[in-house]
């Protein structure tokens, strides 16, 4: 109800540019007091009532709850807030206050009274010369849907030359006639039909209430015709943003698989250790962004951009480590190999455990990893598109390794006939070694990308590390498309799975199917052929 | 049927299974008959903790069966040990009767507080211990001969398999997790109070049960033993040693095995229904691929190929385990790595098979 | 020769180990078991929990110990592993001979060593929140029951921020189902439609929220107002809470309340996505007590580290700690029987400035705060309860439990006691 007064006499404010006469100040300060209380209701009411009281302070008072800067005196409920320069200033008398008053409290906010904030901002904005603001104060109205905007939207609407603003004042405007009874049936049919245009789930909401109770034939017939466009929509986004899920996971599958189908291919080793690679490179991100913190906190921004390199290198060199100490004496034991690979992530773990302590670590995201792109409904958010790019970055990178690079070559001789390559004169322990540090280079670099989406912690590896055998099973060692294929078409599967069976039951179908896919094809989708293969 | 097991009987085995004996004989002995007060006198808690040593180590043989002498690495071998498990209990809960919490007659806790109605078919029958016992072979046997069937006919060796017995143990884990499934979820089932009319938590019932453990474990070694003495058992180690030419040779390699697989299934499952009563509790987390690779390194440790080196390996590393967390807690992890790369390394044959090699290379060539 | 040396290394290593096994060490020193993961998933929550037990005895010696005699803390590593959770409980009390243990996180290791502590009659503190439906002699509950925690989150959200739909979202075990089955017969008790509950539940560590948080986003456009009541477990919680901000889902639209997230889990968490999100706990670190700003000072000085947090299930170990010497002190000795009986009915202060008691039915009697993430890391508390709350350790809106009792007093004794049947069911 207050909310509502709220919301006219904000309007009519905005539009008549304060022509009313300005509250008297006795009056300003009996509606400041209501906020100098700790009852959620009160400051919720005084919220609405400071707004519609078409007060010169209100927007200052408002602004300065909303960023916690507004303080009441417990004494004699004085409102007190602290301007840009620091200062105190009591809001009823305007003054400015020496230093600052003492006994003050701040007045407390919680969900309900950042709604009412919201709504009070948005609604004095309507007339805003920014047009992000005019854009907030019609969704402010829509979400409200109160019918006395009406006549301050038509007004607003003639007035408006920003074609998406405008836009928006009108979906406001629909969404406050399409439910009034009062309104003429071409205005709600009219309404429905702009409704159906937002094509959004809010618009759907508001579409499915009308009903004959409230309607005329006509206008429900109208309202459902929208609703149904709406939802076949929306159906269809559902579709597309599955796929979006699919392929996002699929990077992420891809990411950490890759370094583990060269290295299998090459040296027909599977590294359990892979997974603590991944997690070294995240360990490496949360320190570089750590040291960006407490020197260069303005290079946030780049601590990603740095970081990969140095993961790169960090995982790399624990891997040519692990192969020169280790992973040289078992040559030809691949089982062995597994084992004491299995206990090197062990120690990893601990290791990591007893440095950085058993807890997960905060690594933040970058300005330009936050976020959404709202694309019509179809919602795709920043660090996903991000992680995407990077991981077939990596892939068309170590593509470019693997066939236009000495080292490359190489190792495709390996990976083909082992015993040729070394007659050839290749010196085949420095392949491996390469290889092996290649790998777990490249699982850094994707550890630089999961500690954005996960958990930083010393178990982050052991999440992993299933799922990339999988893909490699999938995807057939040898070929690095092999690898992406069965990356991608896994994390389809599973994000495909996932609104039917449920995420567990969907993931135990997938590794029903794998396992017997295998069956199939045991060398996997893209295996190799030939008689040197049988190994 | 006794030539078929005591032909190839050398004087390792019979030291093997006499030792066996003895232990199920004097540490209940030593449990129960002498006094608290005496230092001879050994915990009940030691009792159990040895009991349990001894499941693993008939896991660890039933995994070297397979491992050891046909070449297949299993890396969910704890997937059949827990089935096996589970259906110990299941019987154990339907034990439980009115004395759970809610003192339902029929439905164990965990159904009743989440609202079930009824038991589920999967649970029929277990208050019966003969029904329990024939689904502790049945169940693992059942599973490993669907898995081996598919696998081995299509050729899958190597790493591949490893790969995919691990993803079998952890579709199961992840099954087993979801209390929809009717087995507990997470918390698994616990809580038993009495096993075939013995309370499980007596001194008694805890010595009975240890006796029962090493002998299963000396029968177990017999017929791992027997197997491998056997042609059966040569067909095995040939189809280990060169997989290809064995098939040339017209052996029907898939068929050998599958049943060498299934066998050491069933073994495994025993292994776990042995150990559920001791520890107290089942719980989805013994599906974990960490588990399965566990024993892997148990029998790595002791010696693959030597069925003996499998037992004595699933020994020592677990003592190690308690003792290191109990004494370093921090510090076991690294331990138990280090285990493994140095066993790998260093002791490919194992503490038993390095001793048995030295023996050897001691009395010169042909000796037995 | 390499192989000769590491077979003797390995036996050396059996028979040394044998005898340390069997030696015994005998000191004149109370001690005292401390049963938390150090290593595994749960390492992460349970590390703290031992490092505040060894603070707290460190204390408590500097007071002169109890009954004259120094306590001596004694810390094994249960790895996350349940079954060994059970083994080192045994191991405790039977070979180090601890008169009481402080320990254990998930409802799975308390169910797996409960029967260890009641056959062999010692004593554990369990200081975590947890689903109720237990009450046994020889365990006391530092930690919240659902009333304690769930319920007033569910009242504060429906009176407060006017809640009509609810999206119950847990990790798949015990803890969350449990809760979730009394809050959906609560909500409908209070008149909510089934058809506005929306009840889901994913695997541990489930990483990929994205379909999740989309039918969340779409169950909360339908016009009324949704909040999401959050049961999901540890790991989870960082990638749910990130896809929540990525998918522009804000505090003020679409509010979470969660159970399981306290100040440690904030910790390692980039906080901007949860701010104005809520928790439900008894204790919050931002608590305004003298009681509560001197724990924390002598905390972080202990630890070295003038960053480190507390948390509900440190406060928690304190006041069952507290009680455990003040038990002690009244019995007189510390034999489990004789502590167990003293125990009922002691008061000892909790840290947000109250009383914490010690009910019959071995639960304590908690305060419930709300509260607010801040961008720190901290809660802003937004509401409390005006007293503290007592246990409802069986749930009184599930239909086994509802005419259960716990009063372990003399003439009742006993845990499961049916009002309606007049039986003490189930347990001996």
């Amino acid at each position: 109800m207050l909310r509502r007064l709220t919301l006219i006499l904000g309007l009519m404010m905005g539009l008549i540019h304060f022509d009313a006469p300005p509250a008297h100040a006795d009056d300003a300060a009996i509606i400041l007091k209501r906020l100098a209380t700790d009852n959620y209701g009160e400051i919720e009411s005084g919220v609405t009532a400071l707004a519609a009281s078409g007060l010169s302070v209100s927007e200052a008072v408002l602004n300065a709850l909303a960023d916690s800067r507004l303080s009441y005196r417990p004494s004699d409920k004085e409102i007190f807030f602290k301007d840009a320069s620091g200062k105190w200033i009591d809001a009823a008398t305007n003054v400015v206050a020496n230093e600052q008053p003492s006994g003050l409290k701040p007045v407390k906010m919680n969900n309900r009274v950042r709604r009412a904030l919201d709504a009070a901002l948005g609604s004095m904005t309507l007339l805003s010369p920014d047009p992000q603001k005019r854009m907030a104060a019609a969704d402010a109205v829509f979400k409200s849907r109160d019918a006395n905007t009406l006549s301050a939207l038509d007004n607003v609407i003639a007035k408006e030359s920003d074609a998406v603003v405008k836009q928006h004042f009108e979906e406001a405007r629909a969404a406050v006639l399409i439910l009034k009874s009062d309104a003429s049936e071409a205005d709600r049919v009219g309404a429905a039909e702009k409704l159906g245009q937002r094509g959004d789930q809010d618009a759907l909401a508001l579409l499915n209430s009308v009903t004959e109770a409230n309607a005329t034939a006509n206008i429900v017939a109208a309202a459902s015709l929208s609703a149904k466009g709406i939802s076949r929509r929306l159906a269809l986004l559902s579709a597309a943003q599955n796929a979006w899920y699919g392929l996002s996971l699929g990077s992420v599958l891809l990411l950490a698989a890759i370094g583990l189908a060269i290295t299998f291919g090459v040296m027909g080793i599977i590294n359990m250790a892979h997974g603590e690679m991944v997690m070294l490179g995240a360990y490496t991100t949360f320190v570089v962004q750590e040291i960006i913190r407490t020197k260069a906190p303005g290079l946030f921004d780049w601590s990603l951009p740095i970081a990969i390199p140095l993961a790169f290198c960090v995982s790399a060199l624990v891997g040519l480590l692990i192969e020169r100490i280790i992973i040289r004496y078992l040559y030809g034991r691949p089982l062995e190999t597994l084992l004491a690979t299995w206990g090197v992530s062990l120690i990893l773990q601990q290791a990591v455990r007893s440095a950085f302590g058993a807890n997960n670590r905060e690594v933040g995201a970058p300005s330009y990893m936050s976020g959404v792109w709202d694309l019509n409904g179809f919602q795709i958010t920043y660090g996903r598109l991000w992680i995407i790019l990077f991981g077939l970055a990596v892939f068309v990178a170590l593509l470019g390794v693997m066939k236009g690079t000495s080292l490359g070559l190489k190792m495709r001789a390996v990976i083909q006939n082992r015993r040729m390559a070394a007659a050839m004169g290749i010196r085949t322990p420095l392949v491996d070694a390469l290889t092996f540090a290649l790998g777990s280079g490249v699982a850094g670099i994707a550890g630089v990308a999961l500690s954005q989406i996960d958990n930083v912690s010393p178990n982050l590896g052991q999440s992993y590390i299933i799922d990339s055998f999988l893909v490699v099973v999938f995807g057939g060692v040898g070929n690095l498309w092999g690898t992406l294929l069965g990356a991608l078409s896994l994390g389809l599967a599973n994000k495909f799975l996932e609104p039917i069976a449920g995420a567990v039951l969907g993931k135990i179908i997938l590794l029903a199917v794998i396992i017997l896919f295998i069956q199939r094809r045991p060398r996997g989708l893209f295996a190799l052929k030939g008689r040197a293969v049988e190994q | 049927m006794t030539r078929f097991f005591f032909r190839h009987f050398d004087r390792t085995a019979i030291g093997f299974v006499a030792t066996l004996l003895l232990i199920a004989i004097v540490v209940p002995f030593f449990n129960l008959a002498v006094p608290e007060s005496s230092v001879f006198h050994i915990p009940t808690y030691l009792v159990s903790l040895w009991g349990k040593y001894l499941a693993y180590a008939l896991l660890a043989l039933a995994l070297d069966l397979v491992w050891g002498y046909c070449g297949i690495l299993s890396l969910g071998h704890g997937a059949f040990f827990a089935l096996g498990g589970y259906a110990m209990g299941m019987y154990l809960m339907r034990q439980i009767g009115a004395r759970g919490v809610y003192a339902d007659p029929v439905l164990p806790d965990f159904m009743v507080f989440l609202n079930w109605k009824e038991l589920p078919v999967t649970w029929y029958f277990f208050d019966h211990f003969g029904y329990a016992l024939l689904m502790i072979v049945l169940v693992p046997s059942a599973i490993a001969f669907i898995f081996g069937w598919f696998a081995f006919r299509s050729r899958v060796t190597g790493v591949y398999l490893s790969i995919i017995t691990q993803s079998l143990t952890y579709a199961l884990l992840l099954a087993f997790f979801r209390n929809d499934m009717g087995f507990g979820g997470n918390n698994g089932l616990t809580d038993f109070k009495d096993i075939l009319g013995f309370p499980v938590q007596a001194a008694n019932t805890r010595a009975a049960l240890f006796a029962l453990t090493a002998l299963f474990l000396a029968l177990g070694f017999l017929l791992a033993r027997a197997i491998v003495a056997s042609r059966f058992g040569q067909v095995l180690a040939s189809i280990r040693d060169a997989e290809s030419r064995t098939r040339f040779l017209g052996y029907r390699v898939e068929h050998y095995k599958v049943m060498v697989f299934v066998v050491s299934a069933a073994m495994a499952g025993i292994a776990g229904a042995l150990y559920v009563p001791q520890v107290g509790i089942i719980n989805p987390s013994e599906f974990s691929p960490s588990n399965s690779i566990e024993a892997v390194i148990w029998v790595a440790v002791g010696g693959r190929g030597t069925l003996i080196g499998a037992a004595i390996g699933a020994v020592l590393v677990n003592f190690a385990k308690t003792w290191l967390t109990g004494t370093f807690p921090e510090l076991w992890l690294y331990g138990l790595g280090a285990l493994f790369i140095l066993v790998t390394l260093f002791l490919p044959k194992g503490i038993v098979g390095s001793l048995s090699a030295r023996v050897q290379r001691i009395k010169g060539s042909g000796a037995a | 020769m390499k192989r000769l040396i590491s077979s003797m290394a390995a036996t050396a290593l059996v028979a040394g180990s044998l005898v340390a096994s069997i030696a015994a060490k005998a000191e004149d020193t109370i001690k005292i078991g401390i049963l938390h993961s150090l290593s595994g998933t749960m390492a992460i929550s349970e590390t703290t929990l031992k490092d505040t037990m060894l603070y707290l005895i460190d204390e408590q010696n500097k007071k002169g110990g109890v009954l004259g005699k120094k306590l001596e803390a004694v810390v094994v590593d249960p790895a996350s592993n349940w079954p060994l959770f059970a083994e080192k409980a045994r191991e405790l009390i039977t070979k180090d001979k601890v008169v009481a243990t402080f320990g254990c996180w998930t409802s799975v290791s308390r169910k797996s060593v409960l029967p260890v502590f009641e056959e062999l009659n010692s004593i554990l503190f369990y200081p975590v929140q947890y689903e109720g439906e237990e009450s046994s002699k020889n365990i006391f509950y530092t930690g919240a029951a659902p009333n304690q925690q769930a319920i007033p989150a569910v009242d504060y959200l429906m009176e407060n921020e006017k809640v009509q739909r609810w999206v119950l979202a847990g990790t798949d075990y015990v803890y969350p189902r449990t809760t979730n089955k009394i809050l959906e017969a609560y909500l409908k008790a209070k008149g909510v439609k089934a058809e506005d509950i929306m009840i889901n539940y994913t695997p541990f560590g489930h990483s990929d929220w994205q379909t999740i948080v989309a039918d969340i986003k779409k169950f909360g456009s339908a016009g009324k107002k949704t909040a999401v009541v959050s049961t999901i477990n540890g790991d989870a919680n960082v990638p749910f809470y990130k896809e929540l901000g990525n998918q522009g889902i804000k505090a003020t639209d679409i509010p979470v309340v969660a159970f399981s997230v306290g100040e440690e889990e904030l910790a390692g968490l980039d906080t901007k996505p949860l701010v104005s999100h809520l928790a439900a706990w008894n204790y919050f670190e931002s608590v305004d007590t003298p009681e509560n700003k001197d724990f924390i000072a002598k905390w972080q000085a202990y630890t070295k580290n003038p960053k480190r947090t507390t948390n509900d299930p440190m406060e928690a170990h304190v006041i069952g700690f507290n009680m455990w010497v003040k038990a002690v002190e009244k019995a007189g000795s510390t034999d489990p029987s004789k502590v167990i009986d003293a125990m009922i009915g002691v008061s000892v202060p909790n840290l947000t400035g109250g009383l914490s008691t010690m009910m019959p039915n071995h639960h304590i009697t908690k305060p419930v705060l709300i509260g607010e993430i801040k961008a720190d890391g901290q809660f802003n508390t937004v509401w409390q309860t005006p007293g503290t709350v007592v246990a409802n350790e069986w749930s009184p809106y599930l239909e086994g439990s509802k005419d259960l009792i716990a009063d372990w007093r003399a003439p009742l004794s006993c845990g499961n006691f049916n009002v309606k049947t007049g039986k003490c069911g189930g347990k001996s």
